[in-house]
This record gives C-alpha cells, structure tokens and sequence, in this order.
C-alpha cells in the first residue's frame, strides 16, 4: 500500500513532463526578450509583434488556413460517402479493396503519400491538363485523400452504431431513400462528422511532409516555411508562431473530444 | 359447450367464402442457405388483431418485413387489399409499422416525430402538427409534445411510437414485439389500451410476439410459427383447446404429452394403449386413425382432478404420489408421479375446497374425461 502511495504520483509527473516539457519551454521562451533562445532575457511579446510584421509567415498562415477550411470540408464529403457505402450498401463488387483502400492513407508512411500524389498530379497534368501545375489546389487535393480516410474512420463507426430501424422508420412513414439520408441519417451522425471535420483541419493544419510533395511556388503552407525558417537557425518568431498554433489546436481538440463525449452519452 | 353466438361479420374468417385482405400467397424467403420463412400461405381479414406467435428464428419477424417492404419474397406473392405489393417500395405502401426499438428520432421533438408521415406526404406544417396534437391526446401524451424521446419513459415511448404509426391511418399496421421493452405490469394495462385503440380505429392490426399470453389476450386469431412455418393457424380458444401439432400444443401453455397406440374403436368410445398413463386410456371415437397406429395424446394440467378416494364416475383414472406442491396463490400446481414411473403436472384452482388440501406424498387418483386427452397425429 505505502509502495503504491508514492509510485503512482511519480509515474503521472514523469508522464507530464515527457509529454509536455517541450511545450511548456517552447511558450515561455516565446515570452524571451533576448534573441538568443538559450539565455532569458526578461518577459515581452516582442516577438509576437515582430511576427505580425512578417509577410512571409502571414502569407503561410493564410495559405496554411484556406488549405485546411477547404481539405476538411471535402473530407467531410468524401468520408461520409465513403463510410455510408461501406455501412449501409450490404456486399457490392470491390467492397473488401474499398474498405482496405479507404483506411490506407492512415497507415501509409506520409513519404509515400506525398510521392504518389506528386507522380499522380505530374501525370494528370501531362494528360488532362489539369491540375495546371501545383499550388493550392493540389494541396487541397492531397490533404484531403488522407483526411477522407479518418473522417470514414469517425463516420463508419457512427453509423454502424446507429439504430438501423430508424432509417427504416422514416420509408415506412412515406420518405424516400435520399430524403430519409438527410432527414434521419445525416442529422443523427452530425456530431461525428463535426469531429471529423474538426480533426481533418487540425491534421491539414499539421501536415510537413505531403504538402512539400505537392506544393508549388507561391502556395507554402506555414509548417513549410517554419521548416525552412528553423533550418536556417532557430529564430525567437518561430516560437511565438508555435505557441499560438498550440492554442488553435488543443482548443479544436477539447472541442472534439467534448463533442465525441456528448455523443457518446446521447447515443446511450 | 355452449357459447353465445357471434355474427359471421366480426369473425369473417370462419367464412371460407370470404376474401381476405391481405393475402399472403406461398411465400419464401431464404439467406444464402438459410430458409427463415418457407411457403407460408395465410389470409388476414380487416378489422383483425392477427399474431404472429413463435420462439426466436422462427421467421416471424422475417414474414412480417416482407410486409413492411424491407424484405423482398424470393419467391411468392403478398396482396394487400386486392393490390400485389411485389414492387412497391416501403415507403409507397399501404402499411406502417412500429418497430421493436420504438426507433424514434433521437433528434426530433415528439411532436414533431409523430407529425412525420404527414409532413412527407405533403401534408401543411400547421395541419401535420394538428393532427400530432390529437394523436398524442388519443395515446395520452398530449403536454409531452414539446420533448425530445430521450426525455421520455419506455411506456412513453411505447406510445409515441403507436401515434407516430398510426397518424396516417394506415390499411395495416404491422407491430414487432409492441410491449417486448415493458415491465409485466405496463404490459398487461397497455395489451389492453392496444385492443381498445384497434377496435376505435378499426384497422388490421399483425403483431409479432414470442410471448403466448400476450398473444392469447391479443388475438382474434394467432398463426403459430416454428421454422418457417406456420403450424396452425386458430383463434386463441381453438389453438388452445384444439392443438394440431405437438409443437403447438407445448408451445401454448404447460401440457401433459403421452405416446399411445390405437388400440380399439367402440361406436362411442375409442381406447388408446398408453403404457406411460399405466394402461387403456378411453377418448372420444376419431375419423382418420388406424388400428396400432402411434399416436400422441395432449393433456392440460387444468383439465386433470386430483382426489384420495376413486372417483366413481371417471372414464380415466391414474394412479399415483404427489411430489411436489407449488401454491401460487389462485391456484396450486403439483407434480405427480404416476405408478409407471412418468411425471405428469396437474394444477387445480384455490377456491374454497372442502378439507385438508391435498399434500406431499400422498396416494391419490388422477382423473380425466375422455374429451379431455387430444389425440394428436403429427
């Protein structure tokens, strides 16, 4: 008993502490007045002024925040569909590679992704003529192939919980296969497909690697531009910019899991 | 036994000359390999209160999908009111149906619920809503309107889903274990409030349950089912008195089953070989059973009557020693055990009787009248 009573404690500490550690010394040097990062120089927000200063972040930001609103709201389309074939059309020719092909990008190694992506726009491109180039929309193309993959992932196991005998109610009662999909089913899985959309953003937000594949000129997004920033040495501004995307995202984390929670109590 | 007689037109299925409404014409419906309902052919008259009686995978539920519209028949035909639904689509037919799960809309108001098989039918918001109003005033919600089902209790529940199914007065409305969620006592006051709702509204109601007395109460007639199959098809009185089978006969309430064999056909009496029961045993003279051929006899525990002395006038008497008492309040059961070795139960009613009742380990007489032992064939 007295073994548990000092273990536990110590164990929760040294968890916090390796997991947050970093983050923790990343915000306070963001509030560093020296400009070397290693020496504190007293309190300011120096920093965060000089950062609303640079064009060539704001531009990312920018770049940064249109490629997610985008990615996550075709993800969000992409993924229910997805989802809704695989859960509610029974045995179809090609389900099993669907349903191996539509989880793939979780488990793909991001290198890969972002490579098949590239030769795939290379050869439209040659072909079609379309996508001319590559910039903002192939970034929004290519964000949203992965995120479709986790929004499926959230919107399949809503669905497959889902109370079947309700869809089925709604034709009894006269409503037509589409209109029972936006009457009954779309309103019932809404709280996932929030959360879906919510985790596309964040991790469009996130994502280095794929976008350096497919990016162009003129369309960095702001992890490319820190990259490269960081890769010249690390500059104080970085930090700042760090700690106010640790704000957005464990703010649209705490919504999801709020909302994940509040679904999970509603559907009993 | 005489029962007051009842006009032709509220039982119409005792006319054989009468067409029914929903005609269920040698339908099967397989799963890959599995048969769950195999060339069933019933009719179902309007007005009726039709069961649907079996255990779990007999294809009740199957059966009365592929009324629904959820299902279609790999083989066969389903007419609702002269019309062949074979292509029409659940939304486009005349049935409605209340689920097992209620299958509310967990994001609707009650009202709003119960307004939805007319608003799809083009139905004015402003009339819709009306008309939920006085749907839920006939099943007593009429101030939960404004809530939301989680809100509700399972009775509640229950009876939004009944408003909700019947709003748009469907020609059939088809009930899947309607009380399954109740507790016994919800069950029993609403098995009531159910018939007394049919008969105001006077449409078909086919309910599916697995609970023979909630069937019993229910019914004007019960389709027994086992295996895909119905095996008898009978008012509640008829299927009880009168089992075909020796499935339906255990499967409605307790029985006593004995193997016999034809023995001799008196003009009055016929005597069955039944070494279980200790000998002869005498029944009513039958049509259609041959000399040493096997047959089964059925008998209710009700129908025996237990005594210490030998009843004079009893045509069939057994001997034996009780084992077993159980009071139950309204009436006892016993097991006894006759002197061939078999176990036979037997329940007598607890009105006033004279003297000790009868207890453990004592010698007594089993007697029944001869109409009592059903023989049965199959």
């Amino acid at each position: 008993m007295t073994g548990r009573g000092w273990v536990l404690p110590m164990a929760v500490v040294f968890g916090f502490v390796f997991l947050y550690a970093p983050i923790i010394s990343l915000v306070v040097f963001s509030f560093n007045e020296s400009r070397l990062v290693t020496v504190w120089g007293g309190f300011s927000t120096r920093w965060y002024g000089e950062l609303l200063r640079d064009r060539q972040i704001l531009n990312a930001a920018w770049v940064s925040l249109k490629v997610a609103f985008w990615s996550a709201n075709l993800a969000v389309i992409v993924g229910t569909l997805g989802a809704f074939v695989l859960v509610r059309m029974g045995r179809f020719f090609g389900r099993l590679l669907l349903t191996g092909m539509i989880t793939a990008p979780l488990v793909m190694p991001e290198v890969i992704t972002g490579l098949s992506l590239l030769l795939l726009f290379v050869s439209m491109e040659l072909t079609l003529g379309w996508p001319a180039g590559r910039g903002l929309t192939t970034i929004i193309i290519a964000h949203t192939t992965f995120c479709a993959a986790f929004v499926a992932v959230i919107a399949q196991s809503r669905l497959r919980d889902m109370d079947e005998s309700l869809e089925e109610a709604a034709r009894d009662l006269g409503a037509g296969p589409v209109r029972v999909f936006f009457d009954i089913t779309l309103p019932v899985i809404t709280p996932a497909l929030v959360s879906g959309w919510l985790l596309a953003f964040t991790l469009s937000l996130d994502d280095l690697v794929i976008a350096s594949f497919v990016s162009g000129p003129g369309a960095s997004t702001l992890p490319m531009v820190i990259f490269s920033k960081v890769r010249l040495g690390v500059s104080p501004d970085v930090n700042a910019l760090a700690t106010i995307i640790i704000g957005i995202v464990t703010i649209a984390v705490l919504i999801v899991g709020w909302m994940l929670r509040k679904q999970a109590r509603a559907g009993r | 036994m005489s029962e007051p007689q009842i006009a032709a037109d509220t039982r119409p299925w005792r006319d054989p000359a009468r067409q029914p409404f929903i005609e269920i014409r040698n339908i099967t419906k397989r799963f890959g390999d599995f048969t769950a309902v195999n060339d069933v052919s019933l009719g179902i008259h309007r007005g009726e209160l039709f069961c649907l009686l079996g255990g779990s995978g007999c294809g009740k539920s199957t059966l009365l999908r592929m009324l629904a519209g959820f299902e279609t028949p790999t083989e066969g035909a389903i007419l609702i009111d002269g019309q062949d639904m074979g292509r029409v689509p659940p939304d486009r037919r005349p049935t409605n149906m209340m689920f097992q799960s209620y299958a509310l809309f967990p994001h609707m108001t009650v009202e709003k619920n119960v307004a939805y098989g007319l608003l799809r039918e083009g139905m004015s918001r402003r009339e819709a809503y009306a008309r939920a109003a006085e749907m839920l005033k006939m099943v007593k919600l009429e101030s939960f309107g404004r809530r939301k089902p989680h809100q509700l209790s399972g009775g509640q529940r229950q009876r939004v889903a009944l408003a909700r199914a019947l709003i748009k007065q469907p020609k059939v409305l088809l009930l899947d274990e309607p009380l399954g969620a109740l507790d016994k006592k919800l069950r029993e006051e609403t098995q009531f409030e159910l018939i007394r709702i049919q008969e105001t509204l006077g449409v078909t109601f086919i309910v599916v349950t697995h609970d023979q007395d909630e069937a019993m109460t229910l019914a004007t007639r019960i389709g027994v089912m086992r295996d895909g199959v119905i095996e008898q098809v009978g008012e509640p009185r008829e299927i009880y008195e009168n089992p075909k089978s020796r499935f339906v006969a255990d499967f409605i309430g307790s029985v006593n089953l004995f193997e016999a064999t034809v023995e001799a056909a008196a003009p009055d009496m016929m005597r069955l070989a039944c070494p279980d029961a200790g000998g002869a045993v005498l029944v009513p003279p039958q049509t259609g059973l041959t000399r040493g051929q096997t047959v089964w006899g059925a008998l209710r525990p009700e129908r025996i009557t237990l005594s210490r002395d030998r009843p004079d006038s009893a045509r069939n008497v057994l001997r034996g020693t009780v084992e077993d008492v159980g009071y139950v309040g309204h009436m006892s059961t016993f097991r006894v055990v006759l002197d061939t070795g078999r176990m036979i139960r037997v329940t007598e009613p607890n009105n006033l009787r004279e003297g000790k009742p009868i207890s453990w380990d004592e010698r007594v007489w089993a007697s029944f009248r001869p109409e009592a032992f059903k023989v049965l064939t199959e």
